[in-house]
Order: C-alpha cells, then sequence, then structure tokens
C-alpha cells in the first residue's frame, strides 16, 4: 500500500512542470493514491494546473502569506504534518527539492533517498553516485516514511488526466518560524525555452572566451529554438549567468539533442548530459573527452563553425 | 563568534571510479583520496570571516576512520584553529552526521555552521538541511554570497531560477556552492605551523549517535555507457546526419 504526497513546485503562479516528473516517479511505485501538496500564497491557479496531471488522486492547497516564497524552514514543518498518512512524499531533485526535502525527512527522523531514477519497487530504488558514475541500488525501510527527490532527467512528465482531480483546502496547525526571510530574486531567463525541459540544449565553454562571444551561442540557440546551457567553467568566468550550467552541481538535463561547443567533457559536466538523446561536440582539439560519447564529432575552430551552422539551420 | 565547518574526505574529483566487479561497492582501495571541494570553499568562507574579524574561531569536523589525520591536517594548515575527529570506521549517512553535527553545536555554541551542498562520493545534498531542522535554526543552502551584519547574514543562493537573497537570524546553517570563493593554496610553513594545532578525537557512541545506515545500498553498478559516434568532416555533413535522424 503505497499513499504518495508528492510536493509542488511553483513560481510565479505558475506549476513548475518537474512537479509532472515527480508523478510519474510516485506512478511507478504502482501507488494506490498520489494527491499534490501545494504551499502557496495564491495557490488556487497552481492546484488547478496540478489537478490536471494523470494519475493524481487530489490536489491539497495550503494559503497562507508565509508561503508566497520557496523558504525551506518555513515549508518543511506544513510538509511534515502533511505527510502523517502517507508512505512516500516526494519532490522534484531541483533546487528547490533540494533545499526541501532533506529538511523534512530530519523533522520526520527519516533518511533521505536523493536522486530517485528508477523505482524497482516501494521501497527500492536506483540512485547515481560519485557524479554519476556508479548507480546504486538502495532499499530505504518499510517501517518509515520514505522522504525521496526525484532526479527529474530520468523521467517524462505525467499525461493528462481525463478528467481534474479535486482541489481540496488543507488545515494545517503549525507554527512557522520568522528566522529566515526572502529578499528577492534575480530571474536571469528571457523569452527562451527552459534548460530542464527544452527539446534543444546549445551549450557553450570556456572556449567562448568572454561575455560577448557568448553571443555565439544566444545566436545558434535562437535559430534552433533551443535553451542555452553552460559549463562551470563559462559560468566562472562570467560568460553567462550560473543558472545555466549543466553538470554534476548544476542542471541535470536530457534534450533530445545537445549541442557541446568549446566544451572538452570533464566527467562533472558529462553527468549533467548522460541521458541526452543525441550529443553533437564541436571542439578544435581532435583528442578532447567530449568526442569519446559524442554522437556527432565536428574537430575545428568555433569562431568558424557555429555563424556556418546558424546559417544552415536557419 | 566561532564558526564549525563540515570537512568530509572523499575520493578526489579528478579519480575515475571504478565500480568492483562482484558489485559490492566502488574501487576506493589505493585511490587519491581529497578534502570534498564544497568543503574546502566552506573552510575558507569560514577563514575570510576570521580574517575579517567577525568569527574568532574556526572549528573543522571530520567524520571518519581513524586514519583520517592526514586530511585533518590539511583542513589545519589551510588556517582552521582545531579540529575535531568523530571515528567512525563504517561510512556515515546524512542524518547520523548531522546529528554528530547537532551534539558538537549544542557543545560548541557556534554562530555559523559553514557545510558543503554535497560531498562528491554520495552526491546526497542533505546533511547542512538536516542539521537545520534538528536544531531549528536557518538554513542558506547552495550559497554563492554571504554577509554578515551583527546577528544577521544576508546570502546569495544558486537557484534554478537564478540568483535568490534570503536573510537570516544567527546562528544558522550555510551550505557552499562552487562560485562562494576560491580556496587557498596551503604553503609549506602552514603545514608545520599546523602541527602543534590540536585534533580532538572522539568515538560516534561517545556523542550518543548510533551509526549504520537506514536506507541500505544492497548492490552497486556502472552506469550505461555512451559509445563514441561519428566524426563529421564539415557543417554540411553535420545537418544532413541531424535532419536524417529527424533532429531538425
Ligand atoms: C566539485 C566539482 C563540481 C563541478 N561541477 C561542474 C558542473 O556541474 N558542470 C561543469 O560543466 N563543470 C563542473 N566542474 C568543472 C569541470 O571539472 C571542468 O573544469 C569544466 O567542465 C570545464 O569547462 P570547459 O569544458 O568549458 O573548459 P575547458 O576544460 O577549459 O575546455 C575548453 C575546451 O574548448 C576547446 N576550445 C578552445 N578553443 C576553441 C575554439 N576556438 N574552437 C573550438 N574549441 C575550442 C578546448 O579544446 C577545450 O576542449 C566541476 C568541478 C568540480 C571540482
Ligand atoms: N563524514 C562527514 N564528515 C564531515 N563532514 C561531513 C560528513 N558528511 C557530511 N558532511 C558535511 O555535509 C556536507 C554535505 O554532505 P552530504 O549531505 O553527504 O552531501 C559535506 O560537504 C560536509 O560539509
Amino acid at each position: 500500500m503505497s499513499n504518495v504526497l508528492v510536493i509542488a513546485e511553483h513560481l510565479d503562479g505558475q506549476l513548475n512542470p518537474s512537479t509532472g516528473r515527480a508523478i510519474s516517479a510516485a506512478a511507478a511505485l504502482k501507488a494506490d493514491a498520489i494527491d499534490v501538496l501545494v504551499l502557496a500564497e495564491a495557490p488556487d491557479a497552481i492546484a488547478a494546473e496540478a489537478a490536471n496531471y494523470a494519475g493524481v488522486r487530489k490536489v491539497l492547497t495550503v494559503a497562507r502569506a508565509e508561503n508566497a516564497h520557496p523558504l525551506a524552514a518555513v515549508l518543511a514543518p506544513q510538509v511534515a504534518r502533511a505527510a502523517e498518512g502517507y508512505s512516500h512524499v516526494f519532490a522534484p531533485s531541483t533546487t528547490f527539492g533540494k533545499d526541501l526535502m532533506p529538511r523534512v525527512a530530519a523533522l520526520l527522523g527519516v533518511g533521505q533517498v536523493s536522486d530517485i531514477m528508477a523505482v524497482e519497487g516501494s521501497h527500492r530504488f536506483q540512485r547515481p553516485i560519485y557524479a554519476g558514475n556508479a548507480i546504486v541500488d538502495v532499499e530505504a525501510p518499510a517501517d518509515a516514511t520514505v522522504v525521496a527527490t526525484v532526479r527529474t532527467a530520468s523521467w517524462p512528465v505525467a499525461g493528462t488526466a481525463d478528467s481534474a482531480a479535486p482541489v481540496e483546502p488543507l488545515a494545517l496547525d503549525v507554527e512557522l518560524p520568522s528566522h529566515t526571510r526572502f529578499v528577492g530574486l534575480e530571474q536571469a531567463g528571457g523569452d527562451r525555452p527552459d534548460l530542464q525541459g527544452a527539446r534543444v540544449v546549445v551549450s557553450g565553454g570556456r572556449a567562448l572566451a568572454s561575455e560577448d562571444n557568448f553571443k555565439l551561442i544566444y545566436d545558434l540557440a535562437d535559430a534552433l529554438g533551443a535553451a542555452v546551457g553552460a559549463s562551470r567553467a563559462a559560468v566562472d568566468a562570467g560568460y553567462c549567468p550560473n543558472d545555466m550550467q549543466v553538470g554534476q552541481t548544476g542542471k541535470i538535463i536530457a534534450p533530445d539533442l545537445y549541442f557541446a561547443i568549446g566544451i572538452s567533457g570533464a566527467i562533472q559536466h558529462l553527468t549533467g548530459i548522460k541521458d541526452a538523446g543525441t550529443i553533437v561536440a564541436i571542439n578544435k582539439d581532435p583528442d578532447a573527452p567530449i568526442f569519446e560519447i559524442a554522437d556527432y564529432g565536428l574537430v575545428g575552430d568555433l569562431f568558424k563553425i557555429v555563424p556556418e551552422l546558424e546559417a544552415a539551420v536557419r | 563568534m566561532k564558526i564549525l565547518v563540515g570537512y568530509k574526505r572523499v575520493v578526489d574529483y579528478n579519480v575515475r571510479i571504478q565500480v568492483k566487479p562482484d558489485g559490492s561497492g566502488v574501487v576506493t582501495d589505493g585511490v587519491k583520496l581529497s578534502p570534498n571541494p564544497f568543503d574546502d570553499i566552506a573552510l575558507e568562507e569560514a577563514l575570510r570571516l576570521r580574517e575579517k574579524g567577525v568569527a574568532d574561531e574556526v572549528v573543522i569536523v571530520g567524520i571518519g576512520p581513524a586514519n583520517l589525520g592526514p586530511h585533518l591536517r590539511n583542513g589545519l594548515a589551510m588556517g582552521a584553529n582545531r579540529a575535531i575527529h568523530v571515528v567512525s570506521e563504517d561510512a556515515v549517512p546524512p542524518l547520523a552526521a548531522a546529528r554528530v553535527l547537532l551534539k558538537l553545536v549544542e557543545k560548541e555554541q557556534p554562530g555559523l555552521v559553514i557545510v558543503g551542498k554535497q560531498a562528491i562520493d554520495d552526491d546526497n545534498n542533505q546533511t547542512g538541511q538536516m542539521l537545520a531542522a534538528l536544531w531549528d535554526r536557518p538554513q542558506a543552502t547552495f550559497a554563492s554570497k554571504l554577509e554578515i551584519a551583527g546577528d544577521k547574514a544576508t546570502v546569495v543562493r544558486e537557484v534554478d531560477a537564478g540568483l535568490e537573497t534570503i536573510e537570516v537570524d544567527l546562528p544558522a546553517v550555510v551550505t557552499t556552492d562552487l562560485r562562494l570563493n576560491e580556496p587557498r593554496f596551503i604553503k609549506l610553513p602552514d603545514i608545520m605551523k599546523a602541527k602543534s594545532k590540536p585534533i580532538d578525537s572522539m568515538e560516534l557512541a561517545d556523542l550518543g549517535v548510533e551509526g549504520g545506515a537506514p536506507i541500505r545500498a544492497t548492490s552497486y553498478a556502472a552506469p550505461p555507457k555512451r559509445s563514441r559516434g561519428t566524426m563529421v568532416e564539415n557543417v554540411g555533413e553535420l545537418v544532413d546526419a541531424l535532419k536524417q535522424k529527424g533532429l531538425l
């Protein structure tokens, strides 16, 4: 008997589709029921979106002014209380879920399974370790709540339900701390597709050598309708914002088509693209490790190749 | 103010990890071990706060086997005032590590605890958040900037949507992201000086914390391998190939 509570991630009144990926992982448990919990200041529109995912029994909402921003210290006691009666509590392994769920687990006095990539039984899961260079099978105790984050690149977004699940407000009598306060969020993203959900991603590395040159990557991405990613080296050097970093400590993505441009292929970067459909590498060094895993490799100077490619796909 | 820093020893990030043929674990015998990169960043941040006069003492904590000495000496050489070694031959999962850190927090009364956002062996990304929960204090995870003024800290966090800024009351737990700082290199004279710095050693059981892993690893496997594909000669060939696969 598995009853799963999935914690919804949202921003600016919109549900993040990674929630739908966590629902897919919950469905893989052959769960008896999957409920979604929306903690927000104004949860109704978000809940209505969540109610449309296939497999959802009901959506629970907690409307509180304190829930306007995703502060783990504020959300965790509510999730821990709402978890009563559920066998599993899942959230996507995004920075939202990674921040929140260990705090929930500790409040419940249980361990956490991070980054579920496969479900092998109600309490048996596969997860990556060592930057994805090994996969471990883990077994959580059957007599305790399973608190877990779901590796989004391993799961599709759940389908659409024939009819929407009911939405119910949930009254939680929990005191919330005031020791943690939201100050602001600086969002880099423009009109380009979201990196974590995009079908095509174009990433640039240290070889771009400047913020100005990184425009080459944006232009190619726009010609392809693609999202833009980057290596850590490119982010560290300030060529592009931090939310573009792909890899072990950045975003783990699974686009159908990935372009690695002027990226050497360090294991920490490759971890982020293991599940990509087709990988194209453009690098001037024929011995660059990225070619070991690329489906198509092109050796040459990116400053010549990228504009040609852009012209060819426009 | 005293700062407690999590300082874990892990397989060096450059090592190519091999899974043992019988699936019982990964090969760690004879491989290079190093401080967790995020913990070097944590220690560096603590040292900078001490150099600014915000903190007066930096204490590193390592939970691990009896032979952890040289690793802790490394942190002392970097500049920590002293080290606490909690001896455990078995690997300590995040919840147990958080319980250990809570015991030490109760004893040491730090104004700030800085740990890495994740240990790059198990990639769990849990311990700091768990400690903050057990301690009932704020957490500021994935920090790329930390400023302390009086009894408050302002922290810029690297989140999927961009950069989030939060303010927390101290004491609090901060977990480090890669861009918080660049750790200093250790100089030879510092290694000599570190020899006389104290390492306080205790058993896991002395702290009343149970080891063991409630979440059990049952078997290990190598990930599916991607293999080398085709080299194309020019942009035209590349575009044709992608078109043929229906990708363009
Ligand atoms: C704990 C830890 C976590 C990390 N996490 C991440 C992570 O999440 N993501 C990540 O990406 N990295 C991560 N790294 C860093 C990683 O180890 C590499 O340092 C980084 O990925 C290198 O970035 P790069 O490939 O852009 O740069 P480089 O390795 O310097 O490669 C640049 C490449 O560009 C090529 N090149 C140069 N000029 C040209 C040209 N004109 N035309 C074509 N090609 C050219 C070169 O041949 C070279 O292959 C992490 C490291 C650590 C220690
Ligand atoms: N055995 C340990 N010894 C010292 N610090 C630890 C230990 N385990 C975890 N930590 C700290 O907690 C951080 C996050 O670890 P984890 O939750 O395992 O990814 C690490 O970067 C360390 O700062």
